[in-house]
């Protein structure tokens, strides 16, 4: 056991956990941020994605002990002062949630997305949702979602 | 899922890495962990300790010339995907490095980590095997022709750590993958090249360990066209076979692939 330090959402935060200790479980059950999913035990859903130092990674393939130091960004952390984020807001818009299990992840990796790649075409999103799962097939109004907050953050920063 | 328990321990360098090593030899190296960390959930690793190189400034650069470009163990697939020297140099490398995995991963796995690994679908023995490239560790150099030794397995001895691969600018290349669409694994994946040192053909996904395909190399060099390939069959003998396919398939996989590949290069 070993204290481990990172800044979640703008707060810096400590707690003693285990080397073994994965991200999204420090998360969940030490920190209580229960808004990042566990969808599956093989690495491949996409629901536990968070930012870690500014890039969207898998919070189930890494430890909290990696992430000693770090700038941890998970869903909690992306409305503020009460007002969503454009995503979530675009998410809301285009019923891009079915039982919303995956949409943490989903929202997630589209912020990152779109930070990378403004000017978003569907077939682009498409390729970038390759490590993100939803079980109810809802990807059309997903799709339609990212594409939407696209527009209306590049709207907003011009 | 929770792995056995095990040490983690940051080296502040290779050298400390190194010493790291030799004080336990039940320990692995981690890097991205994009595979190390999904076998330990699995329980089918049990590292007594890991050893993070990830965060090694020393590891991760791509650095170019005009005769190659070298990249650092710890650089991601993402930074890979994303140099403007990789995509102007050798652009079949940018792009296979753009196409593994899915977003996430390419942020955290890195070339060293998935070259020591030699998973039999991973991406960039492909590109290693067909580009000629160069793997250097700790110790010593390793021609690509002598790292990839079989299914998981490299010429890597206890205590080496790539530290870098280099990989000669190729006249023309290209890569084309036939990706399992739930994990992204090339089912089988060809990188093509016209190199220096002749044209190479390299497999990955199809078989246990990436290999050459010397028939396609032959005739690639007699006439760089589709055409010249395509009455080379594949032997499926020895090719992998499970639930994604059988090794049949997997060999006319590769036909096609191999011809993709020649196409976009020619």
């Amino acid at each position: 056991m070993a204290v481990v330090a990172m800044t979640v959402n703008g707060k810096a935060v400590s707690a003693e956990t285990e080397d073994r200790t994965l991200l999204v479980y420090f998360l969940r059950e030490q920190l209580r941020l229960t808004g990042t999913h566990i969808g599956c035990d093989t690495s491949q859903c996409g629901a536990c994605v968070v930012h870690v130092d500014g890039k969207a990674v898998k919070s189930c393939s890494m430890f909290a002990v990696q992430a000693e130091g770090a700038e941890v960004t998970t869903i909690e952390g992306l409305a503020k002062d009460g007002k969503l984020h454009p995503v979530q807001e675009a998410f809301r818009d285009n019923h891009g949630l079915q039982c919303g299990f995956c949409t943490p992840g989903m929202i997630m990796t589209a912020v990152d997305m779109i930070r990378r790649k403004p000017n978003l075409d569907r077939e682009t999103i498409r390729h970038e949702l390759e490590g993100n799962i939803c079980r109810c097939t809802g990807y059309h109004n997903i799709v339609s979602s990212i594409e939407d907050a696209a527009k209306r953050m590049s709207g907003a920063t011009r | 899922m929770i792995t056995y328990p095990f040490k983690y321990r940051r080296a502040k360098s290779v050298a400390d890495a190194e010493t790291l090593l030799k004080g336990s030899p039940d320990a692995k190296l981690l890097a991205g962990g994009q595979t190390l960390i999904a076998a330990m959930k699995m329980r089918l690793a049990n590292p007594s300790d890991l050893i993070d190189i990830s965060n090694l400034k020393e590891l991760s650069y791509i650095r170019a010339s005009n005769d190659a470009v070298v990249i650092g163990a710890a650089t991601t697939h993402f930074e890979v995907a994303t140099s403007t020297e990789v995509t102007r140099r050798i652009p079949a490398l940018a792009y296979l490095a753009s196409i593994i995995g899915d977003p996430a991963v390419r942020h955290k796995g890195t070339i060293g980590g998935s070259l020591a690994n030699n998973d039999p679908a991973a991406d960039y023995p492909a590109a290693v095997l067909g580009l000629n490239a160069t793997i250097k560790t700790n110790r010593r150099s390793i021609a690509a022709d002598e790292f990839f030794t079989g299914m998981f397995s490299t010429a890597l001895s206890d205590g080496e750590i790539i530290t870098e691969v280099s990989f000669p600018i190729p006249k023309k290349a290209s890569y084309k993958k036939f990706p399992n669409p739930a994990s992204r694994y090339a089912m089988a994946g060809v990188f093509v090249a016209q190199t220096n040192s002749g044209v190479r053909v390299a497999v990955t996904g199809a078989g246990p360990c990436v290999f050459r395909v010397p028939a396609m190399e032959t005739a690639l060099a007699k006439s760089f066209s589709t055409n010249a390939i395509e009455g080379i069959a594949i032997d499926a003998n020895g090719l992998n076979s499970d639930i994604h396919g059988s090794a049949e398939y997997r060999a006319h996989l590769v036909s096609v692939m191999a011809r993709r590949a020649v196409a976009e290069a020619a």
